[in-house]
Parts: C-alpha cells; sequence; structure tokens
C-alpha cells in the first residue's frame, strides 16, 4: 500500500487509496519508519479515498509520536473523506495542518 | 387428595408469578429499567424458589436459587439489565415454566430439559462467579431509571442536550465495526452539538496495535429523540463498550459518576464538558467540589459513584414500594376469594335446573288460573332470573387474561420475522366466559401469527410504501348486543382480493363468473387448505390454520369475519355469545315444533299477511329483507289456514326475517348441547327443555341471516343472467 516518496523532496510523502484498519498495521510501521528518518515529515493525503477511525487514530499517533521525538510531521492537500472524518471528529484543528480546500471543491 | 390441591395450588401461583416475570420483563425492554419492575422479577423468583421449597421441588429450588442470586446483583446495580441480559432471564422464565409443567404432571423427578437447563446454569454462574465480569460489566451505563425517586433528589443541569460519553471496546476496529460510523448515524437524529475526540488512551507507540481503536468520544448532542432511540445506535457494540448516555438536564450526581467513571483525569474532563456546554463553569465547580470531598476510589474504572450515590436511594425506593405493595396485596386479598372452577359450574348447573323448574311452575300457575299462585310464581321466576345473571356473572372474566400472552408472543415472532411490531392491545377488562377465554387462545394465537407474518409487510416494503417502518398489532375486545367482539388488526398491506378470487375458481370453490362481495371473498381464507402466501415460513403459509380457527370459534356459536383494505391493513373480527350457558329466548312456534331464538337477536315481530313475499323477499318499511320460512328450512308438513308471522333478527351488520306460525314469547332457555350426531345439521346451535318437558331447538341466527342473504344474491345472481341471454350459455 498506498505509501509512496515523493520524488525529489526529502521526508514528503503521499498516502494512496485506504487509510482504514485493514491496512493500518502495515501502515504503521512504514509511517514510523518514515518519521525515524526525517526530521520533518509531509504527507499528502489527497488521494486517500477512505478513512476510518484506525486511519484517523494512525495520523494521530504519528503527530504525537513526532512530539515525543522533537520532530514534525504536517499533513496536507486533504481528499475529501479525509476532511470530511476529521469534521465529524471536530480533529480539523489537531490533524488539519495547513487545511486546503479539495481540488474541485 | 389435599396434597394434590395444594400442589395445584402451587402450580397456579407459580404460572401466576411467571406471568408477572414475563410482563416485568417486556416493561423493562419497552420503558427501561425501573427499580418496581426489577423487583416484581426477583420477587417473582424469590416467591416460587420458596413454595416449591415447601414441597421440596428441589429441581425448581436450585435453580431459581442461581437465578435469584443473579437478579439480586441487578437489584443492587452491580450487573446491568442489558439485552443479553434480558434474553437470558425470558429463557429462564421458559425453562422455570416447564419445570412448573413437569409439576402439574406429577414428573417433577424427571428433569424436563436437561440441556437447556446445563446451557442456562453456565450462562448465570458465569455472570455470578466470575469477579471480572463485574467490572467489565460495570462499565456500561446502568440503564437510566426512568421517573425513578431518586430523580426528586439532586440538582439538575441546565443544559438541554444529551451527553454521550464513548469509550468503544478496542476491538470493535477488527469487529468490522467502525465508530465513524456510528457518530455518522448519530448525526442523523440530531445534531452533535460539540464533539471531542480523546487520543488518551493511545499507548506509546511500540505498543500500539494499529487495529485497536483506543480513541474516546465526548458528544453534546441536541436531539428529539429518546433514550431508547440513541442507546439503539451503538446496540451493536453496546456489549463490550462503554457507552454513557446523559439526558438532558441531567443531574449533577451523573455527570459525578461520569467524571470518576471515565479513564481520563477529573479536570480535563471537567472542560470538555464546560467547552461543550454539557456543564457551566459553576456547575462544574460544583461538581468537581462535591467529587473531591467524596473519597473517589483509585480505580479508574470500577468502582463507580453510581453504587455510592445511587444505589442506596434506589434501594430505599424498593424497600417503599415493596411496603406499599404488601399493603395493597392485603387489600386485595380481602376483595377475592378463589373459588375452583368445579364448583362454579355445579353451581350453574344447579341454576339451569332451577329456570327450567320456574318454567314448568309458571306454566302450570297460567294453566291453574288461580291470580295467588300466578303472583307467587311470577315473583318467583323474577328472582331465578336475578340469581341466574348473578350465577353466570361469576364465571365472567377479563378477556386480558387471553390477551396477556400475546406481548411476549409478538415480540419473540417480531424477532424471528426481523420485523419490527408494536402491539396496542385495548378493552383487556371486557368480560366473558371464562370457559370461552380457554378455547379463545389457540385461534387468537393463530391470527395473530399469521397479521404479523403476512400482514404486517417487511420494514422496507413498508418504508417503499411510505408507511411507518414500525407495524402496528392491535388487539381489541369490545360488547355489542350481547356478544362480545374481538378484533385482530394490523395496519400491513391488507388481502389480496384477486389472487385469493383466483385461488378460490382454481380450487373450484366459485364459479369464474360468479359476483362475490369483497366479504365474501375474504371467507374463502377459512376453507381448509386455502393458502395464498407466496412463501411458506416457519409460522404460517402452510394453509392450515385459518379453517381450523373458523371451526373452533364455530364451537362457541360465534361468527368470524374479515375486513381488509389494500394497502391499509386487515382486521378479523370474532364475534362471540357472552355465555354459553342460558340465554333469555323468544319462543316460536311451526306446526307442533318449539323454536327459540335468542332473544338479544330479535328486532321485531311483523305481521306477513298483506306484504309482497315474493322471490322470499319482503318490503319492510321500504327496504328489502331477505327471509326464509321454517317450515321450508325444516321439511315440517304445511298447514293452511295460519297466520304467519316474521320475527326479524339481526347479527352483526345483517338482517333477516325467520317466518313462523306462531309468536310464544320470552322465555329462559337453558342451552343443552346437540349430540354427535347433529354435528351436520345446519340452522340449530343447540336444544333446551321447555316447561312442560318437551325439547326445544334453539335456531342458529347467523346461520339462518347467511342462508336467506345467499338465497337472495342467487336469485339476482340468477335473474341478471337470465336477462342477459348470452352469458348463461357457458353453463
Amino acid at each position: 500500500m498506498p505509501l509512496t516518496p515523493h520524488e525529489n523532496e526529502a521526508g514528503a510523502f503521499r498516502l494512496h487509496g485506504e487509510l482504514t484498519v485493514m491496512h493500518a498495521a502495515a501502515l504503521k510501521d512504514e509511517l514510523l519508519a518514515a518519521l525515524a528518518h526525517a526530521d520533518t515529515l509531509a504527507l499528502d493525503l489527497g488521494e486517500v479515498e477512505d478513512i476510518d477511525t484506525a486511519g484517523v487514530q494512525l495520523l494521530l499517533l504519528l503527530k504525537r509520536e513526532a512530539a515525543r521525538l522533537g520532530r514534525s510531521v504536517s499533513y496536507g492537500g486533504h481528499s475529501g473523506a479525509v476532511l470530511a472524518a476529521l469534521e465529524l471528529l471536530d480533529l480539523t484543528g489537531a490533524l488539519g495542518d495547513p487545511v486546503l480546500m479539495p481540488k474541485g471543491a | 387428595m389435599d396434597m394434590d390441591m395444594a400442589r395445584d395450588a402451587l402450580v397456579q401461583e407459580a404460572r401466576e408469578l411467571l406471568a408477572a416475570m414475563e410482563n416485568a420483563l417486556l416493561e423493562i425492554e419497552a420503558e427501561g429499567a425501573s427499580p418496581e419492575a426489577i423487583n416484581a422479577i426477583f420477587r417473582a423468583a424469590h416467591t416460587i424458589k420458596g413454595s416449591a421449597g415447601l414441597f421440596a421441588f428441589d429441581r425448581i429450588v436450585s435453580f431459581t436459587h442461581i437465578a435469584e442470586s443473579m437478579l439480586d446483583r441487578v437489584r443492587n446495580g452491580t450487573l446491568p439489565l442489558d439485552q443479553p441480559l434480558m434474553a437470558l432471564l425470558l429463557e429462564c422464565s421458559d425453562y422455570i415454566a416447564e419445570l412448573v409443567d413437569a409439576i402439574e404432571a406429577r414428573r417433577e423427578d424427571i428433569e424436563p430439559d436437561p440441556e437447556r437447563r446445563a446451557r442456562l446454569e453456565d450462562a448465570l454462574n458465569a455472570l455470578l462467579g466470575e469477579p471480572k465480569a463485574q467490572v467489565a460489566t460495570v462499565r456500561q451505563a446502568a440503564p437510566e431509571p426512568a421517573g425513578q425517586v431518586e430523580v426528586e433528589s439532586g440538582e439538575s443541569v441546565s443544559s438541554d442536550n444529551w451527553h454521550l460519553s464513548l469509550r468503544f471496546s478496542q476491538d470493535v476496529l477488527r469487529h468490522g465495526m467502525d465508530p465513524m460510523s456510528f457518530l455518522r448515524y448519530l448525526g442523523t437524529l440530531g445534531r452533535i452539538v460539540h464533539i471531542v475526540t480523546l487520543p488518551d488512551a493511545m499507548p506509546a507507540a511500540d505498543e500500539f496495535d494499529a487495529e485497536s481503536c483506543y480513541l474516546g468520544f465526548e458528544i453534546d448532542f441536541a436531539s428529539e429523540v429518546d433514550r431508547q432511540t440513541i442507546e439503539g445506535v451503538f446496540e451493536f457494540v453496546r456489549e463490550d463498550s462503554d457507552i454513557r448516555i446523559l439526558p438532558p438536564h441531567g443531574k449533577v450526581a451523573e455527570y459525578i459518576s461520569l467524571i470518576g467513571a471515565l479513564p481520563e483525569p477529573a479536570g480535563r474532563l471537567g472542560e470538555i464538558l464546560v467547552k461543550g456546554g454539557a456543564l457551566t463553569s459553576g456547575e462544574l465547580e460544583t461538581v468537581l467540589a462535591r467529587q473531591a470531598a467524596e473519597p473517589v476510589p483509585a480505580k479508574p474504572i470500577g468502582t463507580l459513584l453510581v453504587e455510592q450515590e445511587m444505589v442506596p436511594q434506589a434501594v430505599v425506593a424498593a424497600a417503599l414500594t415493596k411496603q406499599k405493595q404488601g399493603e395493597e396485596k392485603r387489600a386485595q386479598e380481602q376483595k377475592f376469594i378463589k373459588v375452583e372452577v368445579n364448583k362454579l359450574d355445579a353451581l350453574i348447573d344447579l341454576v339451569g335446573e332451577l329456570v327450567i323448574a320456574g318454567a314448568a311452575t309458571n306454566l302450570l300457575a297460567r294453566k291453574q288460573k288461580d291470580p295467588q299462585f300466578e303472583e307467587v310464581s311470577q315473583a318467583l321466576s323474577t328472582l331465578v332470573e336475578q340469581i341466574r345473571d348473578a350465577a353466570l356473572t361469576l364465571r365472567m372474566v377479563p378477556i386480558g387474561e387471553v390477551f396477556q400472552r400475546f406481548p411476549r408472543v409478538v415480540r419473540d415472532i417480531s424477532r424471528e420475522l426481523g420485523k419490527e411490531i408494536q402491539l396496542v392491545v385495548t378493552g383487556a377488562d371486557t368480560e366473558l366466559d371464562k370457559s370461552m377465554v380457554e378455547k379463545l387462545s389457540d385461534p387468537l394465537m393463530h391470527i395473530v401469527r399469521n397479521a404479523m407474518d403476512h400482514g404486517i409487510e417487511s420494514t422496507a416494503a413498508r418504508v417503499d410504501a411510505g408507511k411507518p417502518a414500525g407495524g402496528t398489532l392491535r388487539l381489541n375486545a369490545y360488547h355489542e348486543s350481547g356478544s362480545i367482539v374481538i378484533e385482530v388488526s394490523d395496519d400491513g398491506k391488507g388481502l389480496d382480493r384477486e389472487r385469493i378470487l383466483k385461488k378460490g375458481i382454481e380450487r373450484g370453490l366459485v364459479q369464474p363468473d360468479q359476483i362475490l362481495s369483497d366479504s365474501e371473498v375474504f371467507r374463502l381464507i377459512f376453507e381448509a387448505g386455502f393458502s395464498t402466501a407466496e412463501t411458506v415460513t416457519n409460522l404460517s403459509g402452510r394453509g392450515v390454520g385459518m379453517d381450523v380457527v373458523k371451526k373452533n370459534i364455530e364451537s362457541l356459536r360465534g361468527e368470524v369475519e374479515i375486513l381488509s383494505r389494500a394497502g391499509q391493513g386487515t382486521t378479523v373480527r370474532i364475534r362471540l355469545p357472552l355465555t354459553l350457558a342460558i340465554i333469555d329466548g323468544f319462543q316460536v312456534m311451526v306446526g307442533e315444533s318449539t323454536f327459540v331464538i335468542p332473544l338479544e337477536l330479535v328486532i321485531e315481530c311483523v305481521d306477513v299477511g298483506g306484504h309482497d313475499t315474493r322471490h322470499n323477499i319482503v318490503k319492510l318499511r321500504g327496504e328489502p329483507l331477505p327471509f326464509l320460512r321454517l317450515r321450508e328450512l325444516f321439511d315440517l308438513p304445511p298447514a293452511d289456514g295460519v297466520r304467519e308471522s316474521l320475527v326479524v333478527v339481526q347479527y352483526g351488520q345483517h338482517r333477516a326475517g325467520v317466518v313462523v306460525d306462531r309468536l310464544m314469547g320470552e322465555f329462559q332457555a337453558v342451552i343443552k348441547p346437540l349430540g354427535q350426531l347433529f354435528n351436520q345439521v345446519r340452522g340449530i346451535s343447540g336444544s333446551t327443555i321447555l316447561g312442560d318437558g318437551r325439547v326445544a331447538l334453539i335456531l342458529d341466527v347467523p346461520n339462518l341471516i347467511q342462508r336467506a342473504s345467499r338465497a337472495q344474491a342467487a336469485l339476482a345472481w340468477h335473474g341478471q343472467a337470465t336477462t342477459t341471454p348470452e352469458q348463461t350459455g357457458g353453463n
């Protein structure tokens, strides 16, 4: 799944497809590994098609882990699915970072 | 002998208690747990155990003992009364009923259902034995004891929103459920005013299992729906999640216990509550100050303040109600004496003989033409009449006795069918003869099952048809001119007239070109082996039953009628005579034979002379009235020169005339059943003995009316057919 490094930016990654419990365990390891190698991690959520509680929880964990290690994680390009979930849980503040309106909205 | 009587008394008492237990359980299911209802269940189990103990019926004693211990935990709040527990309790009550049946059958030494017993005992012991189970269950919000005594105490907070604290089970995601989808659904029931997602329970990254759910939610929710609906949202996860729901204007005490029970620190929760508007800062201070004053156990989850704060009050309330109920029970005991049914029956028989003897005396007095004798015998018959009425009312019982089985039946069947069906019972205090109550039960059960199975549509079909998703089944009873009417109505899809007619034609019950009224078509479903159901289900649809229903009702001298409107529902209406024993009759004669017509059904008597009586229709005050001649019906020898009279009778909505030779007047008839030999005879429902010892036949008025109307309809049809000759060719 779905985590691919950006071609020319270090620490920049793109998430694709489903950010759900199906892939959560594998993704957790990948994300933590990515965080271990970069002081600043930028995740593009623009192509996340579906997100569930496990996904949201994972994003929260990554944020917290970064804070603990004195590093930074930022999320960007939130897709419609991600925005809807964050709004439902009132987490736009915590996981929003620069929340941009999704393309075409 | 004495031992047998005591045993019967025990069986009867136990059944009443089990019924009370079941009612209380259903009440809890419908309206939420109340201390009274929980107490009623506990008391029922306790009393059954006590009585069984007197007789050393050990099977009952040992089983109810476990059930009682578990109920005791429910009563003192350590075990919450949730859905699975309710189901378990209902099954326990079913099993105890089996044990009681065994006692009645004198087979108490044999275990009726060892497999079920073992299963239930395991389930009960699991609830009792493991202390873990307790801690786990305490996490569930105790069901809000609505309208309970404790409501009087404790200030309420000012917020008009619900406050929901959700801590899902860690396994919820693994079980394929997503907390977010519950929240989305919740959003359709009202407005989520404020939500805080609490990541506090998330462990460090190493221990973090991405497939576990660690998030908690504090929600302020504005909605008009009731508690049950909100609880319903979380129905699938309630069992092992911690779902707490505080109503609008919840009590300060409840917030104290909420803060005490949740894993997060009090200060943080307090802030969330204030931010979401659940509490004002003033209220929060009160809550925190009070919480600090009370020793809060170190356990983050576990011993709740609910126990410290609420249970003593609940116990007080329970004690009060118990005391009150004790008083009420004493008052009731003074009002009732239990009498054996046999004694009553013997009394009714004697009264019947008295009525016959009284009639003989009357007859003699009239023949003797002694004014004093006549006067005395008149006074005597008035008294006999009163004694008869009083004796008959002794056997009258409210139909509620039959209806009380149905809440459980409807609950179980609606689950089985996956339909949402509400039962509305009215007229439960309408009285009818005890002997009928027993015979009514099965036919009613069948009709109810049929209505739920075939009448009420599936939830999806109902929604498509623009009806409320939940179906309604109504049981109604009322008195109408000497009969009791019992109605079973549903708001389902109604009967399919065309399909029934087609099936009727296929089975040769009706001619293809016959013109039938709706009620005649619907009546076809009472024919043996007639089923239009497309799918045969477990419950009904095999075409056995409705004909049996009709036979049962007819054996009670009653009648079944079906009213139905497509898309709106079906009503099955049963009409029964109030009593089976003695009636006020109207005596008529044809030649030398005497017949009796139930007086309540007689409308008027008219002289036939001067009326046009062709085609067996007489015009009475401008209205056509079908009639028949008893002489023709029973093949009696013709007589010349008699002045015939017309007796107009009515049953339900239908009227007809009966032509007789002579009217003899009122007469009290003790109904004697006709022997097997006369089973096939139509138009007669029983016999009676006249004052002079002769036998008179009692006319079956509903049957006569049906015949008269049918003859008229046939004639009308025939008349129509002859005027259009091209239609008759086919026959």
